[in-house]
Formats: C-alpha cells, sequence, structure tokens
C-alpha cells in the first residue's frame, strides 16, 4: 500500500504518494508548475530550471524533488513567474527561434510558455549564434537553431539495442546535442516519430512531416499551456 | 594506431568509467584524439561514439586536432595580463609564425590560450607539453620557440634551474615557486610523516569523527561545510563500498594554495584521506588532481609507493587489522567547474563534468553511486593536525566561528605575493600590509566567484562569519582598469567555464560579456547597469555554485565600485540606443565593396 | 476628441502587416474616426508633416536607409510600436545574421548558381544611392526605443485592431489569447 502525504502548494492542501515527483504530484492536484527539460517516464535533470519552486524559501526544481509530508511549496508567486518568463525570454535569444517558418509553430512548447507569459519580446540580447542544419540522418533533421539543449532526446531516446543516439557535445555557451550517425542510421518511423514528439520545440523533426495541422487548430491556439491541468 | 587504443583499454579492463585515463593515456601517446580514434575507442567499450565525443569535447586539454609536437598553454587569467601577458602572446606568435588557437604549418609548435593554471605568483605562465614556464618574458618566449626549432627537448628548454623546496626534487624538477611567505601552525607546521595515522590507528572511528566534530573544522573549498558532520554522515550512509576523495581541482583564477601543499606536504594530504577512510569506513581514496598539476604526478605517486612500503597505505595499515586503504590519482582534463564536488565526481566516472542534482548528496550516493566524501586538501591536512595536536589546541586558533588557520594565496599588485598561513579573523588591510601591496583600488576576496571589494572593506576580517574566503586574494592596483583588465575577464572565464546545462548559467555568462563590453566602451545605458542585478538574481537559481556566483564579478563591483559604471554610462540617451554603432554596423559592406568604390 | 496622428512604415519587412492592418476590413471606418494619418505607406505621405502620436514600424534595419528611416520616426513619434516578428526579433530576414555580411554578398552577387555566369565583372552592387548593407538584421530595439511590441507575422488584425484603438482612445489593452501568436 502506497503511503499518502499532504503538502501544500501556495498554502492549499494537496494530497500524493510519498516520493511522487513534485511535478507530477501537482498536476494530481489540478496545479500547472511549468516544465521545459522535463519529460514523463525520463529520468528528470533539472536543467532549465524553469519548473523552480521555493521550498523552506530556497529555490529547488520540481522535476527533481519529491513530495514529503508537511512540505510548504511556493509556485504560483511573482517571484517565480517573473523567474519563469526570463528563463523562456532567455531561450528565445539564446537561439535562432523563427516561429513563423517553424513546423513545430503551435505545438511548440517554448513558444506556449511564451504565450502563456505574453512574452512580445525579450529582455535579454539576441545572440543570434551560428548554429548547423543537420538534414542528412536517414529519418530525422536536427535543427540546432531551435534547439534548447534540454536533454530530453539524450534521455528519453535509445536505439532497439538500448544505445543512446543523442548525447551533449562541448560545454558552456559552445554546448551541442550531437547525434550518433551510427546508432542513428537504422532507427524506425514510430522512433523517430517520438523523438520529434519528445523534442519541447522544433529542433527534432521527422523527416517529410510537418505543417499537417492548419493554423487555429493546433495545441496551443486556443487556450495556454497549463490550463488543461489547472483546476 | 589501433594496437595503442586496444592497448589502453585493456589496461583498463575496458571499464568505461576510466574513459578520463582512457583519453589521456590514448591521447598523449597519439597527440590527439582524432575522430578515427574516437571510433575505435567507442566500439572496444561497445558504446555509442557520440558518448565517447561527450568527454573528449567537454575538456579543455582533450584535442580532436593535432596541437603540435610542443603545445604552449599559455595562462589568458587576468593577473597574466596583470604581468605582461600581452607582450609574451606576441613573441610567441611573432617568433612561431602563428596565431593563439592554431599550430604551426610544420606542425611544430601549438599555441594555445588557457584558464589559470595556478601559477598567479609568478605570472605570466605556460604550460608546455606538461612542463610549467613561469615569469615568462618576451625574450623568454623567442628562447623557448628557438629551443623547439631546434629540436630541444622540453627539459632542455626548461633548463637546471629548479624552484624552491620539493621544486627541486629530482621528480619534479620544475622552475615553480612555492613561495611560502608564511608558515601558521596548522598546515605548514614541521611534520613527521606517518604520526596522523600513527595516532589514528589508537583511536576508533567514532572518536575520530567526535574529535573532528568538536574542532569545528569546516572544508576549505570555500563552502565552509563542517568537516565532522560530513564523515559522521558518510559513515551511517549505506553502501558496501565506499570512497574519499581529495579535492585537488583548485580551479579558482588567483588560487593557487594546493599546489604548494601537496608539493611541500603531500603525507599530511594523503594521511588525512587514510584517516577519513578509516574514519567513514571507506577503503579507496581518490584524488582529483587538475591537469595543470600534472607536473607533479611522479612525484606524488612516488608519495604513494613510499606510504605503501612504509604501511601507511595497503592493508593493516600501521598494524590495525580492518584499516585498509589505498589511493590512486585521478587527473582532471581541463575544467573549473569539476571543482564542484558532484561534477568532479561525474568526472572521475570519466563522463563531461557537469553538477549533480542534490539530493542526493554524495555523502549518500556519490563516486560510482556509493556513499563519498570530497574533502578539500587544506581540510584534510587540518584533520591530520588536529588528531596529533586536539581539538582544544585547534580551537584556540582563529575566531569565534571559523577557528584554525586559512591558507591564502595572494596574488596581484604587491610586493610580496604567494602563500600566507594567517589565523582566520585577519584584516584585509593586516594582509596588505604584510604582502606590501600599496595604492590598492580593489581586492578580490575568494577569486572571480568571491566578491571584489573597496578600500572602505579593507577593515574586514576573513573569517566565515565576515568575509569567507576559498583561499586567493587578488590585489588590485590604481593603475588598473578595474572592468577591463578584471571583470571582462572573469566574465569571459566564466562563461568558457559553464558546463552549460542549466539555462541561465549557459546564457547569461555569454550576455552579459556583451553587455559589460558595450558599457566598457561608453555605449552602455543605466538599463544595462540595472539589468546586472536583475539576471544575477535570476542566476540564483542555477544548479550549482559556479552558476550561482558566475555574475559576482559584474554585481559585486556594481555595489562597491558604482561611480565607476557611473561615469561610463553618464549622459546617454537610451531613446536612441547608443549601443548601435551605425559605423561599425556598415564596416563590413564597405570593405566588401572597397574596390568597386 | 482630437484626432491621434498615425504614421507608419516597412523597413526590412514584407509588407505582410500591412496588409494584416488592412484586414481589420470595415473597422477602417471607425479607425479614421479616432485616427489620422502622417508619413505612411497607406496614404503615400514621403515625409513627416509634423509630430506624431504613434509610429508603426513593420520590419527590422537590414540597412543604412532602415536605420535614418527609423531614427527619424523615432524623433517624430511619441509613441514608437514594433509590429511583427521582423521590427521584434528581424524575423525572416535576420536568417542571415549568423553568416559573415562578405560570404552572403559573394553568394548573392558572385558565386550563386543564378549570378556566376553572368556577372563577369564581379560586381557588388555599391553606389551612393543604393542604401549600405549592415552587417547583420537589426530588430528594431537594438536601433532605437521601441515603447510597445505586436507579435505575429504578420499580427493578427484583431490585434492591431485593438491596440491602435487602446493607444488611440488611452483605453487597456485588449489581447485576447487566441490573437497572440508568433506566426
Amino acid at each position: 500500500m502506497p503511503t499518502f502525504v499532504k503538502f501544500t502548494i501556495d498554502g492549499v492542501v494537496c494530497m500524493s504518494e510519498e516520493g511522487r515527483q513534485l511535478v507530477e504530484a501537482a498536476v494530481e492536484n489540478g496545479v500547472f508548475i511549468p516544465t521545459l527539460c522535463n519529460y514523463p517516464g525520463i529520468p528528470p535533470k533539472g536543467s532549465c530550471r524553469i519548473c523552480t519552486v521555493m521550498i523552506n524559501g530556497r529555490p529547488v526544481t520540481a522535476c527533481t524533488t519529491k513530495v514529503a509530508e508537511g512540505m510548504e511549496i511556493q509556485n504560483n508567486i511573482p517571484e517565480l513567474e517573473e523567474f519563469r518568463r526570463a528563463v523562456v525570454e532567455i531561450l528565445f535569444a539564446e537561439g535562432n527561434h523563427l516561429c513563423p517558418s517553424c513546423e513545430k509553430s503551435g505545438f511548440c512548447e517554448l513558444q506556449a510558455l511564451a504565450y502563456r507569459y505574453r512574452m512580445t519580446v525579450p529582455e535579454f540580447p539576441y545572440m543570434f549564434p551560428n548554429r548547423d542544419v543537420e538534414s542528412w540522418h536517414p529519418k530525422i533533421m536536427k535543427d540546432h537553431n531551435r534547439c534548447i539543449l534540454c536533454k530530453r532526446c539524450i534521455r528519453g531516446i535509445h536505439n532497439s539495442e538500448g544505445k543512446p543516439i543523442f548525447d551533449f557535445g562541448k560545454r558552456g555557451d559552445k554546448l551541442v546535442i550531437n547525434i550518433d550517425s551510427e546508432t542513428s542510421k537504422n532507427i524506425s518511423d514510430e522512433l523517430a516519430q517520438k523523438a520529434m514528439d519528445m523534442c519541447p520545440v522544433g529542433a527534432i523533426l521527422k523527416k517529410e512531416k510537418g505543417f499537417d495541422v492548419p493554423i487555429g487548430k493546433r495545441r496551443y491556439d486556443l487556450a495556454p499551456i497549463g490550463t488543461e491541468i489547472e483546476k | 594506431m589501433g594496437n595503442t587504443v586496444s592497448n589502453v583499454i585493456k589496461k583498463y579492463n575496458g571499464d568505461e568509467t576510466r574513459l578520463m585515463d582512457i583519453l589521456m593515456d590514448i591521447q598523449s601517446e597519439l597527440g590527439y584524439l582524432s575522430d578515427w580514434t574516437i571510433e575505435q575507442i567507442a566500439k572496444a567499450l561497445d558504446v555509442p561514439k557520440v558518448s565517447v565525443e561527450q568527454t573528449v569535447s567537454f575538456y579543455h586539454f582533450f584535442t580532436k586536432e593535432p596541437r603540435g609536437k610542443y603545445t604552449i598553454y599559455l595562462n589568458n587569467g587576468a593577473l597574466a595580463f596583470f604581468h605582461g601577458r600581452d607582450e609574451v602572446a606576441q613573441a610567441f606568435e611573432e617568433a612561431a609564425g602563428c596565431k593563439f588557437g592554431s599550430v604551426t604549418k610544420d606542425g611544430l609548435i601549438g599555441l594555445f590560450d588557457t584558464a589559470c593554471i595556478g601559477m598567479s605568483d609568478q605570472e605570466p605562465a605556460a604550460i608546455i607539453n606538461e612542463e610549467v614556464f613561469t615569469c615568462l618574458s618576451p625574450e623568454k618566449a623567442m628562447a623557448i620557440i628557438a629551443g623547439m626549432r631546434a629540436g630541444k627537448t622540453v627539459d632542455e628548454i626548461k633548463g637546471a634551474k629548479f624552484g624552491d623546496g620539493q621544486n627541486s626534487n629530482p621528480l619534479i624538477q620544475s622552475m615553480v615557486n612555492n613561495n611560502i611567505m608564511k608558515r601558521g601552525e596548522v598546515v605548514f607546521a614541521d611534520y613527521k610523516p606517518g604520526s596522523g595515522i600513527k595516532k589514528a590507528v589508537g583511536m576508533s572511528s567514532n572518536e575520530i569523527i567526535q574529535l573532528v566534530k568538536s574542532s569545528y573544522v569546516r572544508g576549505r573549498g570555500g563552502a565552509g561545510f563542517p568537516t565532522g558532520m560530513k564523515w559522521e554522515v558518510a559513515k551511517k550512509a549505506h553502501g558496501d563500498v565506499k570512497y574519499i576523495f581529495c579535492n585537488a581541482d583548485e580551479g579558482e583564477p588567483g588560487t593557487f594554495k594546493d599546489r604548494v601543499i601537496l608539493t611541500e606536504f603531500p603525507y599530511l594530504v594523503f594521511e588525512g584521506m587514510a584517516v577519513a577512510g578509516y574514519a567513514v569506513g571507506a577503503k579507496y581514496g581518490i584524488l582529483y588532481l587538475r591537469n595543470e598539476y600534472r607536473y607533479l604526478r611522479k612525484y606524488l605517486e612516488n608519495i604513494l609507493e613510499q606510504m605503501r612500503d612504509e604501511n601507511l597505505l595497503g592493508t593493516f595499515i600501521g598494524g590495525k587489522q580492518g584499516f585498509n586503504f589505498d589511493i590512486k590519482i585521478q587527473f582532471g582534463a581541463g575544467a573549473y567547474v569539476c571543482g564542484e564536488e558532484s561534477a568532479l565526481i561525474e568526472s572521475a566516472e570519466g563522463k563531461r563534468g557537469e553538477p549533480r542534482d542534490r539530493p542526493p548528496f554524495p555523502v549518500e550516493k556519490g563516486y560510482l553511486q556509493k556513499p563519498t566524501v570530497v574533502n578539500n586538501v587544506e581540510t584534510l591536512c587540518s584533520v591530520v593536525r588536529i588528531l596529533i595536536n586536539g581539538s582544544e589546541w585547534y580551537n584556540k586558533l582563529g575566531t569565534k566561528e571559523s577557528k584554525g588557520t586559512k591558507v591564502i594565496s595572494v596574488s596581484g599588485d604587491c610586493a610580496k605575493p604567494g602563500i600566507y598561513e594567517i589565523e582566520w579573523g585577519f584584516t584585509v588591510n593586516d594582509i596588505l600590509k604584510m604582502v606590501e601591496a600599496s595604492d590598492t583600488q580593489a581586492v578580490q576576496v575568494g577569486g572571480p566567484s568571491g566578491s571584489c571589494i573597496a578600500p572602505n572593506e579593507f577593515p574586514r576580517e576573513l573569517s566565515y562569519e565576515d568575509l569567507a574566503t576559498g583561499g586567493s586574494l587578488i590585489i588590485i592596483g590604481r593603475k588598473r582598469d578595474l572592468l577591463k583588465d578584471v571583470v571582462l575577464n572573469f566574465t569571459e572565464f566564466f562563461r568558457d567555464e559553464s558546463c552549460g546545462s542549466c539555462v541561465p548559467c549557459r546564457a547569461l555568462s555569454g550576455m552579459s560579456k556583451v553587455i559589460l563590453e558595450r558599457i566598457i566602451e561608453g555605449r552602455g545605458t543605466e538599463k544595462d547597469v540595472a539589468s546586472f542585478n536583475k539576471w544575477h538574481s535570476i542566476m540564483r537559481k542555477n544548479r550549482c555554485g559556479l552558476g550561482q556566483t558566475a555574475l559576482n564579478p559584474i554585481v559585486t563591483t556594481i555595489k562597491n565600485f558604482p561611480e565607476i559604471y557611473k561615469n561610463k554610462i553618464k549622459g546617454k540617451d537610451d531613446r536612441f540606443c547608443p549601443s548601435f554603432d551605425l559605423e561599425k554596423a556598415v564596416a563590413d559592406y564597405d570593405a566588401a565593396t572597397a574596390e568597386a568604390r | 476628441m482630437t484626432k491621434k496622428i498615425v504614421a507608419t512604415a516597412s523597413l526590412a519587412g514584407c509588407f505582410g502587416c500591412h496588409m494584416s492592418f488592412l484586414d481589420i476590413d470595415e473597422r477602417l471606418f471607425d479607425l479614421i474616426e479616432i485616427v489620422e494619418f502622417d508619413k505612411s505607406p497607406i496614404d503615400d505621405i514621403k515625409t513627416f508633416t509634423r509630430q506624431c502620436d504613434i509610429g508603426l514600424i513593420e520590419g527590422g534595419c537590414c540597412n543604412d536607409e532602415n536605420v535614418h528611416n527609423l531614427i527619424e520616426f523615432r524623433k517624430h513619434c511619441n509613441v514608437l510600436v514594433s509590429l511583427g516578428e521582423c521590427a521584434i526579433m528581424g524575423g525572416l530576414p535576420s536568417l542571415r545574421n549568423w553568416i559573415p555580411l562578405k560570404e552572403c554578398l559573394d553568394e548573392a552577387y558572385l558565386n550563386g548558381p543564378t549570378v556566376a555566369d553572368c556577372n563577369e565583372k564581379k560586381i557588388i552592387p555599391c553606389d551612393p544611392d543604393i542604401p549600405k548593407i549592415l552587417d547583420k538584421v537589426y530588430p528594431c530595439h537594438e536601433v532605437v526605443k521601441i515603447d510597445y511590441f505586436l507579435p505575429g507575422c504578420p499580427p493578427r488584425a484583431d490585434l492591431i485592431w485593438n491596440a491602435l484603438y487602446a493607444l488611440a482612445t488611452g483605453n487597456k489593452l485588449d489581447m485576447p489569447y487566441e490573437v497572440f501568436k508568433f506566426d
């Protein structure tokens, strides 16, 4: 029998299974904590920092935190909402995010969060980095311009032998996701689709796919991300 | 070439967690790690190439391209520039005939920048094929290149004039100097090898932990966590195997104390590790040593060998049943972030040095997911002394909340840079007097990740309760352009050394550089300066200390030297962005069409 | 009520934002009740005739003429609005921003498949009458201060209408989720 614990988010009493990931526990209780690098079913990494909440006055990432009895969590407070908005803005300024020409537009989680926060322009300087577009892989395209380096593909996509296809290269502002030309060679259509779906932005595309849902009917066209969770 | 790969991998039993050693050994054989080599390594370890590439491309000293028969890594830290780095670099470039970041056409000489190499009191300094060259001048640079052209070995080029103390030991023979200017009672006092272990075997592990706790000794790496408490948690942690790490990855620019301690008192450090092992129940110790100190390798390995011979390492240490402990040296490969304990552990496991999320803490799940204690070099030394002299003796040193002594690396604009072991509680003014600094504009306390203070704070004392420091003071004279010579250099350092995982750290350290340069050029605005404080609070939510402090050089100077910034932004009308420079923006077009005009 | 004076311009843009502006359809009649146009392609007034209340800028700055034009707008408009993705972040023209200008010019005039054989004298056009191309495409707010930003490619007609109405009447801007888009 799982043990259930009581905790509060912004003063509201919540309940969940002990040890459950805070992001998921929040969802169960109708609370939306924005995420980007987190993805259900793969190990959390806490790298985008957008799910930062305050527990006992300390900032911690909700994706790497497990709920415990009596935890007092601050989520929807101005300091954090400002921070989250800043993370979104930083990502838009850091890469080359040309939404008008992106296949993922309307389904992109980064864009959806920007809509949620009503970002009109980032407060950060556009870096316009010189990044590659890898179109030579048989099944997938990798557009590094759009990559937010969330590591979802590294953690979540493995070939049929269980070996990773993606991994980090370099470091700092030169950080890049590399694709293994060997393990990516024989991936199935399903895995390519899974990689595309897992990518929060339009950095991984399944070839010959895109723009197949008309504007107005896309995932985030009508209601902000998170509203499906919020009570 | 294929043989080299398979031999080396065999040597490490095909263990992918030894990837750092594997890559280092192969690179030292082959000169560089080509795509083909990486592919062979990946095949032999049965991992995707991309995983090997991840480690190779993370570290500064691994290279996929040849970097020359002679590879010159010249420090590009602020301290090197203080002492004439520009002229030395120019002399290297002119004599070699290639620019920094490249190799001569004949493949003989490579010139590369590198971050602080722990020689701040003897700059400009460079590492050439693992040997350290200090106090460089343009003349020396030219002589070095001439020696290379004449086919001399690096030993021959280095010459036979060696530094003080053990630097002249036949197993080191380096021109590096210790420059120990003040010896204290804890680290740099006389020491009889073996006396720490001798004392330890007469005590139970609990007694040792209680003693360390009652001494109130705190981690000397900068964070200041109570050592006894760390050991207690590690002792209680469940695990069939436990590890003791000594963090000797001192990469904080301006810090070089661990180098000197390891040169002069390696016994003290290694015995400290053994004592820690005895206390928490660990059999294995790993000294994680930064690659820049590779010239100490033979010497330190020989000390370990001697300790095994003297029964200070191995089994039945000091004749005590169940006291089994041995130490190996794990070299880093050039990454400041690996000084963070969980990044250090990742690195020792053969991966990129990306800090881990906590919890779990390393004392619960560390190296290879086993309970792991990571202690600073100086901390381990202190523990051995406490064991010998008792905690009461130790408690008499220092201040109320900061017991004992602190070894400080002093560099910059003063007459007597070097190593000072002081009791906690000395003021910055006391130290400035000791090191004979005059006309001081600012003091960088605790390196770039610490704070830059102005003269009005010089009466403050060094202690955990007031001005905490991991171990360095950089003295900045009035002749320096604080923003350009110091703050910008440190900001670039953090940009280059970020692991890149957390969004704010990866992006804002580079963006800050852009804005700071703008301000320095006189094209910044009040809003630019204000944004830094806002960005700093964003950075505080990064995962590790590097990311949390990367804007410290900027925000502490904004706080302590506001007039410098004010003068730079005075009278700027931000209705017309002063950062936009039309002349600069059309320069490329003018150049491309110059002929047609 | 005195009518607000509006000026508009398309810099390095495609005029799509202006087209979308016209898509407010019959509300154009409501609009001219509350605003009057000065320099704008809509009425073809080429130079400012007076100080304006509102300036709408489509497109970023890709050449020096764009820069001069934008600076004129800043001088003549009390409130300046970046209209659409190109003005806000460079947009599609900024796809060249990470390629050195020399490479772009060489490809466009010397080496590209459609020019390689016919540009015998290997000329990259330059003449005092032709604007000088900037090293990259600059978002408008990197050249002058911009007060408001209306996203979209193009911004939805409803968003433009709502924004102009709010600016002209001093009412609060109504920005429904459905019209707040980047594409």
